[in-house]
Order: C-alpha cells, then sequence, then structure tokens
C-alpha cells in the first residue's frame, strides 16, 4: 500500500519539484517535429538563463485536443492545425480573442499544404485535381467531421473547383460530390487514412499534408510518388500561448519565449527538416530542392476564414452532409 | 415466503447500500449529466438532432449488428463455454487462456489486426473477396469487430455456471432412461438459459458503445457503415456538446430498455427453473 | 498435463458414459470451436506477435526497454490496482443482495448494473469531464478553489477505469450463485453460523471460478481500456500515457512494431492471471 501510494506521489508530483515544466498540446503530425525542437528550445534556455525546462507532449486530432484544453487540460500552449480549434478555446475565455495577432506571422510558424501521394509510375495518370473524379480512381481521405487534415483536403478540392468552373459554387458542389464517391473509406484520422493506403493497399492517391507525404517517401521511396496540383490550399497550422493557464502556474515568460523561439532561424530550420514549410522566406529558399513551386490560396481568400467555413461545409446538415443524403 | 427469505440471511441492509451508493456515484449522477446538458438544448432541437437522416442510419447500424454480433456470441460462446469445461483435448488451456484476448488488446489495436486480417490483401480476407464477401470496410467489417469484442462475455458468464453444474442430476435423468438429447434439452439446457441470456445481454450493450475497434474496419461511409458512437464523436468534434449528449441519451435510453427486456427474461427464466426444482 | 490427457482426448475430465455427447457430437462441437476461435482469436492473436517481432527480437526488447513504455506500464498497473478491489468489494455485495434476497425492481437493478457496459467509452470519458472539467463541470467551484485536478491526472483515470470495468465481478458471480441456489447458506445459518462466516467459508468457495473470472476480466478490461481513458487523461507523454495510450502514440509515430511489442506485452499482463490459475490447477491435480 506505502509503495502504491509512492508510486502514485512520484507520478503526480515528481516532476514539477526540479524544473519548470511546459506542457504543450499539439495535434497529431508535429511529433517528430517538436521531439527534436524541445530539445533545441532547452538548451536555449538554459544557456539564456540558466534554467531547467521539461516540455511535456500531448498529441491527438487537434479538435479533440482543443476540447481537452476547453475541459481544463492544463496546457501552457497549444499547436494546433486549425485556427478554429484556438478559436474555439478563445471563447472559452482561455486566452483573449485577438490571439493570432500576438505573434509574427499570423502566429502561424510553419506552414504546409495538401497534396497527392500515389503508387510508384503513377500508373493511373493522376495529375491534378480534375483526374480525382474519373470514374474507376479511388481516392482515400479522411473523414473531414473529425479530422483535421480532411477539413483541408475538402476546401482544397472545392477552392480548386471554384477557380476551374468559374467560382460557381453549384458545379464546386457537383465537383465534390463526384470525388467522395470515389473515396471508399473515410478514415477517422490522417493515421488511418495512411494506413489503408499503404499497409492496405487501397486506393490510387491519398490526399493528405505535403509533410506527411514527405514522410512516406523518405519510408518508402521505391513505392510511392508525390504529385503536386496546379492548385492548392495553404495550411497554417498556428500557436499560441494560454493565458490563463501559464498566469495561474506562473510559467508566462518561458511559454512565451517558446512560442517566439519557434519563429527564429533555429526553430524555422528544424520545422523545414521536419517537412514543414518554412514562414521564412529565407529559410525556406535554403531547401528549396525539397519543397516545390506551388500556387496556393488561403482559407481567408476564398472562404472567408474558418467559422465561415465551418458553417457552410461541416456544421450538422451543411453541404458535406448533403453529399451523402441521396 | 419472499419476505421470509429475507429474514433468513443477513446482510440485505448492507449490501443495498454498498450497491446503491457505490451506483450513485458512479452511475447515476455521471450518467445524469448528459440527461441535463442534453436538456439545455429544448424540445425542438434535441428531436432535430436525434432524428436527423444520418443519426437514423447510424441506429440501425449500430443495433442491427449488435444484435447479430451478440447473437453469434451467444451460439459460439455457448459451444466453446460447454467445449471448454466438459472436454479435455490438447491444447486446451491454450484456447482457454485466449478467450480474454478481446478485453485485454487495446481496442484499436484489436481493430487495427482484424483490419490488416480481413482486408483485401489480408491472411483471411484473401480468401473472403474470391467469394464475393467484402469483409472489411463494409458492414461484415462492423460485424465481425463487434463479434471479437464482445465473445469473452458469453464465454465467461457460461462456463463458471456449467462447471458448477451437479452432474448427479444429469446421471439421474439418464438413469431413468432419458436420451441424452433430452437430458440437455430438458435439464442442462434451462439451468444454463439465465446465465446464457445474461452473456448474450453483456455482449450486446458491449457491442452497442464500442467504438475503438470498430472504426479501423467500418469504412465510416456515411448513411451506410457509421456507427452511432461515431455519430457522437462528430458532434464534439463540432463542438456541439448537446447534440452530442443527445444522441448519447437515445442510446442510453434504448440500450436501457433492450438490456431491461433481457434481465427481465433471465429473472423469468431462473423463476422457470426454482420452480421446476 | 500434456500427456495425461492425451489418454483421454474428446473426454470429459469425470466420465460417465451415460451423461455424455456421443464422440462425433463432441467431435463436432470442438471442430466448431475450433474454427471459430482460429478465425477470431488465434489469428488476430498471430498478427499482434507476428507484427511485434517482424523486426526482430532485438527490436522488441528496444521496444519494451523505452523509458515513457515504463512509465505507462507503472501507471496501468497503479490504475488496475485501484480499480480492480474497488470493483471486488462491490461486485460481492452486490451479487449478495442479487441472489439472496428478493425485493422490487432487482431486474432493475441489474439493468443499472449493466450500463457501463453500454456506455460508448467515448461518452464514458465525456461524463467526467462535465463533471470535474474545472473550468466547466459541476463542481468546478470546488476543484478551482481547493486547485484539485481530478480530470487529466491520475483521480480521473482511476474512475474512469472504474466505470468502464464495473460490472465485470459482480456480472461474474451472479449467474454462478443463482445457478447454486441459497440452500447451503440456509443450513448455514441455521446451524448458527454468522453472516460472514457464511459468506467465506460456504459461498465464496462455491463461486471461487466464477469470481476468478470476474477478476481476471476485470483486471484484462482495466488495462486495456482506451476510449474513455483518453479522454480524461489528456494523453501527456510520460504522465498520464497508460499503455493503451502508449500504444497509440507509438503508432501514430510510424513505430508500427513498437506498438504491437507494446500491445504483446499488454495481452501477456492482462492474461498472466489466467496463467497463475492454471500453474494452480495444474499442480492441485498433480498432488492428487
Amino acid at each position: 500500500m506505502k509503495y502504491i501510494f509512492c508510486f502514485i506521489s512520484l507520478i503526480v508530483f515528481s516532476p514539477s519539484l526540479n524544473a519548470i515544466e511546459l506542457l504543450n498540446v499539439s495535434y497529431d503530425p508535429t511529433r517528430e517535429f517538436y521531439l527534436e525542437y524541445n530539445q533545441a528550445f532547452s538548451k536555449y534556455w538554459k544557456e539564456k538563463t540558466g534554467e531547467e525546462v521539461i516540455i511535456k507532449q500531448s498529441h491527438g486530432g487537434s479538435g479533440r485536443q482543443a476540447r481537452a484544453v476547453i475541459d481544463g487540460l492544463d496546457a501552457d500552449v497549444v499547436t494546433l492545425a486549425l485556427a478554429a480549434d484556438i478559436d474555439a478555446i478563445a471563447q472559452a475565455g482561455l486566452l483573449p480573442v485577438n490571439w493570432q495577432s500576438r505573434l509574427p506571422m499570423n502566429s502561424s510558424p510553419y506552414r504546409s499544404t495538401i497534396a497527392f501521394l500515389v503508387r510508384k509510375g503513377n500508373p493511373k495518370g493522376i495529375h491534378d485535381w480534375g483526374d480525382l473524379i474519373k470514374p474507376g480512381i479511388q481516392v482515400i481521405t479522411p473523414n473531414p467531421k473529425t479530422s483535421g487534415v480532411a477539413r483541408w483536403n475538402f476546401l482544397a478540392a472545392w477552392g480548386w473547383a471554384l477557380k476551374n468552373y468559374g467560382e460557381d459554387d453549384k458545379k464546386a458542389l457537383d465537383f465534390v460530390k463526384k470525388l467522395y464517391r470515389n473515396v471508399p473509406v473515410l478514415d477517422s484520422g490522417a493515421r488511418g487514412a495512411t494506413t489503408t493506403f499503404q499497409e492496405r493497399k487501397i486506393g490510387d492517391v491519398l490526399i493528405n499534408w505535403e509533410n506527411e507525404l514527405l514522410l512516406a517517401i523518405k519510408q518508402f521511396p521505391d513505392e510511392y510518388e508525390i504529385i503536386i496540383p496546379s492548385l492548392s490550399i495553404l495550411a497554417e497550422p498556428v500557436v499560441a500561448l494560454v493565458d490563463k493557464n501559464v498566469d495561474r502556474k506562473g510559467t508566462r515568460s518561458v511559454a512565451q519565449a517558446y512560442l517566439e523561439y519557434l519563429f527564429s532561424d533555429e526553430g524555422q530550420r528544424i520545422a523545414a527538416k521536419h517537412f514543414y514549410r518554412s514562414s521564412n522566406p529565407e529559410i525556406l529558399a535554403e531547401f528549396k530542392t525539397r519543397y516545390p513551386e506551388i500556387k496556393t490560396f488561403t482559407i481567408d481568400e476564398v472562404f472567408g476564414g474558418w467559422s465561415n467555413a465551418t458553417k457552410k461545409f461541416f456544421d450538422e446538415g451543411a453541404i458535406f452532409d448533403q453529399i451523402y443524403l441521396n | 415466503m419472499s419476505n421470509k427469505r429475507q429474514r433468513i440471511l443477513p446482510g440485505f441492509h448492507l449490501t443495498l447500500g454498498i450497491c446503491l451508493t457505490y451506483l450513485t456515484l458512479l452511475v447515476f449522477i455521471p450518467l445524469s449529466t448528459i440527461f441535463i446538458r442534453s436538456s439545455g438544448l429544448g424540445w425542438e432541437s434535441f428531436w432535430r438532432a436525434i432524428t436527423s437522416p444520418q443519426v437514423i442510419a447510424s441506429y440501425k447500424v449500430t443495433f442491427g449488428i449488435s444484435f447479430l454480433a451478440s447473437l453469434t456470441n451467444a451460439f459460439f460462446g455457448f459451444i466453446a463455454a460447454w467445449v471448454l469445461s466438459r472436454y479435455r483435448f490438447p491444447g486446451h488451456g491454450f484456447f482457454d487462456s485466449i478467450v480474454d484476448l478481446p478485453f485485454a488488446l487495446p481496442t484499436a489495436v484489436a481493430g487495427i489486426s482484424l483490419t490488416a486480417l480481413y482486408s483485401q490483401n489480408g491472411w483471411i480476407g484473401q480468401f473472403l473477396y474470391p467469394l464475393g464477401i467484402k469483409s472489411a470496410y463494409s458492414l461484415i467489417g462492423i460485424y465481425i469487430a463487434l463479434t471479437f469484442v464482445g465473445f469473452p462475455f458469453v464465454v465467461r458468464t457460461l462456463q463458471p455456471v456449467i462447471e458448477g453444474l451437479d452432474r448427479e442430476i444429469e446421471e439421474a435423468g439418464a438413469s431413468l432412461g432419458a436420451s441424452r438429447w433430452k437430458v440437455f434439452w430438458k435439464i442442462v439446457f434451462p439451468s444454463l438459459l439465465p446465465a446464457l441470456f445474461t452473456g448474450y445481454a453483456l455482449a450486446f450493450a458491449r457491442a452497442i458503445g464500442e467504438y475503438g475497434s470498430v472504426i479501423f474496419i467500418s469504412g465510416n461511409m456515411p448513411m451506410r457503415t457509421e456507427i452511432t458512437p461515431l455519430v457522437i464523436v462528430k458532434f464534439l468534434e463540432n463542438y456541439q456538446y448537446q447534440q452530442a449528449t443527445a444522441v448519447a441519451c437515445v442510446m442510453l435510453v434504448i440500450s436501457f430498455l433492450i438490456l431491461l427486456i433481457i434481465n427481465a427474461l433471465q429473472h423469468w427464466s431462473v423463476l422457470i427453473g426454482q420452480a421446476k426444482n | 498435463m500434456e500427456g495425461n490427457t492425451r489418454f483421454r482426448i474428446f473426454r470429459p475430465p469425470k466420465t460417465n458414459s451415460a451423461t455424455n455427447e456421443p464422440i462425433y457430437i463432441r467431435f463436432l462441437l470442438i471442430l466448431i470451436m475450433f474454427i471459430f476461435f482460429i478465425l477470431f482469436l488465434l489469428m488476430p492473436l498471430i498478427t499482434v506477435f507476428y507484427e511485434a517481432f517482424k523486426h526482430g527480437f532485438s527490436m522488441y526488447l528496444n521496444a519494451l526497454k523505452d523509458p515513457f513504455a515504463c512509465d505507462a506500464i507503472i501507471l496501468t498497473l497503479s490504475i488496475a490496482s485501484i480499480s480492480v478491489p474497488l470493483n471486488l468489494i462491490f461486485g460481492l455485495a452486490t451479487a449478495w443482495l442479487i441472489t439472496k434476497f428478493d425485493f422490487y425492481g432487482k431486474s432493475l437493478l441489474v439493468t443499472f448494473l449493466d450500463l457501463p457496459f453500454a456506455v460508448s467509452p467515448v461518452i464514458a470519458g465525456l461524463l467526467f469531464v462535465l463533471l470535474f472539467s474545472p473550468t466547466h463541470g459541476w463542481f468546478s467551484d470546488i476543484l478551482r478553489f481547493f486547485d484539485i485536478r481530478l480530470i487529466f491526472a491520475l483521480p480521473g483515470m482511476v474512475i474512469a477505469t472504474t466505470f468502464v470495468t464495473l460490472p465485470f465481478i459482480a456480472r461474474e458471480l451472479i449467474p454462478a450463485m443463482q445457478a447454486r441456489g441459497n440452500q447451503e447458506e440456509y443450513a448455514a445459518i441455521t446451524l448458527g453460523a454468522s453472516g460472514w462466516k457464511t459468506f467465506f467459508n460456504v459461498t465464496l468457495p462455491n463461486v471461487k471460478g466464477a469470481l476468478f473470472y470476474g477478476i481476471v476480466l476485470c483486471n484484462a478490461r482495466a488495462m486495456g481500456e482506451f476510449g474513455a481513458v483518453s479522454v480524461v487523461s489528456g494523453n501527456i507523454k510520460g504522465k498520464t500515457s497508460t499503455i493503451p495510450l502508449y500504444i497509440e502514440t507509438l503508432y501514430m509515430e510510424y513505430k508500427t512494431q513498437a506498438a504491437f511489442a507494446l500491445s504483446s506485452l499488454l495481452t501477456l499482463l492482462a492474461l498472466f492471471t489466467l496463467f497463475i490459475k492454471k500453474c494452480i490447477e495444474f499442480s492441485y491435480k498433480k498432488r492428487i
């Protein structure tokens, strides 16, 4: 009994005794990146102030993570996939509504875009969004209702269709309807979709984050290739300080420094190394060979921000639900 | 009669106290939160949330497949429990041990393993697909996952009861000239029926709520292979707590009613058994 | 034991030909069970171990040596060591209540007992968030005032696990005790034994098989629970990450082999109790 008690107290209290502890609540594909970044930041902070800082990580679906923070998970910083998710935290009163303007580059230190992964040699000849609706093509993308990246995928497809069919919403709807008719499996998350494509060998094309696709290529260079569509969406994952939590825990200064360091050259380089497009043009140029030029639009330009897009496409009974109704 | 029984054995108030306190703290109070949370919706939105076409389709999938899967479990679970407790054969201990596998494996791992096995290029799926059985990303896939998660319930409720059966009654029946078949149906089966009902109820309950293993193998196509727990998750992902809890309420009430019927049947089968004795 | 059983293949332990099925029926039943087990239990088990050892034994060991994995194992064991005894006490009390007394609303009570199984793990986690969230839960004021954290910490994970595994032991005991009837207890009480004595010396020995299965199942499920615990844990690596949560983390990090290695370990841990039972039975039989 005594031992059990010791165990419990160890688990609950131990880390707080000797060092500052930060909790970074993040989404799924940033795992490897923050592993390296946390070490770099700890080193930097130790050199600068002499203080020991330990950064704990929590990863999961972006929406779920945001909900956990709203429900009381003690995050010092949140680094999520969609600005809408941090907006939801702001609405719960944990941080100010203008959070996005508090850090450089709209609080988006690293970027990515949506691209395609096809099997080696591109046997089905897929080059752009238009090819995805051809009969007989199987497209793998997760469910936009449960997955952050799937929303980016959906919006990228919609945006391309708007440009291509003369800004006509009806034709865009028709396009995504045909597209989702070619989707045999709607996995609940990005990783599940990747498994379906790679291990179950289902589908001709996988739509996913560019950074995830680059990782897949690195692991299996002989099995897949990346196709960059003619137009895609600029995905801007965002980061923010959770004011209520840092003030309660007294970790504001180090948490602030943690986020600012993301925008430093060192932080940007680590992001670029982990397949993110840097927000800093100079660093992006350093990694030019890895990231081909791509024409992108932002969610604000085409959809007028996340809250409008969510309402129009992903809410109960909105466009995505209608696709499956008949 | 029943009052007299209560007097014979002590401990009624103590056990009732423990049972009710525990249930109140861990079941009644927590479950009441979802009713209270969903009541914030107002009747009209509540109704809309629980009757939208996608949600209705998901009820059909969840309850229909759970019913079939637990029926399968009741049948095969009965055979397995009987074989495991009555017969000895090579590998008996091993087979007895792996019955609990579905509980021990985290549901996600179960889902991933089952999908790997039953998808088109899987070890088992490669034989099923040519026969026209689409065993993954379909209703059959959900059926497989739900059968998997519910199986131990039936076996493990029946097993101790079969082991505890009084063989003398069977011997008496046999010595009076009844055939084995008759002994089984008239003596053995009725005394196992209550436990079978219990096992069925538990397997069914578990199947209704199952999420982790199903989402990997079901394909999650709206209107076709979407289970109700996934619908709840979809609401939550949109920060629609009230709609999520509304659907959860409906699930809870329906499963409560079904379980109540099964338990009443079970209670009744106990009474019949006692009356016979 | 193996050698011993070979002589009695397809025969029950205490044989009496009048109370046994014909050999072809026995053979058929065993065959049906074999097929079902292979399709639904054995193949998934083989898949787990196949994936776990895919890249060699040393990789398997490396996966288990991971310090985060050790943290997860300790956390999982501590949670199970609190939840299972709690449910054991509850299970014994409830089984006694249900089987020894007749009262109105019994079926209702049993149904409430089953409800935690029917509640989706997703919802089970949400329940405790709605209760204990320090920001909007029912008890948020008290929790904030004393600065107590229940969810996203160990207590919440214990509560959620206890909820999910609540019915197991009671549900195992009830049918077994019903099948035994109450005659022996009546006899003991009539002869002047106290209630506790009757319970420990008459009732418990009669249902020890069921009690044991109940504990095994409860323990296995407590260790394997993912859904509800993941909602209330916050999944902080090395802090609130149980074995199943850490398995998910590994899988998401593309460390599939390590994920399956840990799954195989979890399977072994959960089935360990059953293994002990087999050992005890074995040595017992040997002595006879």
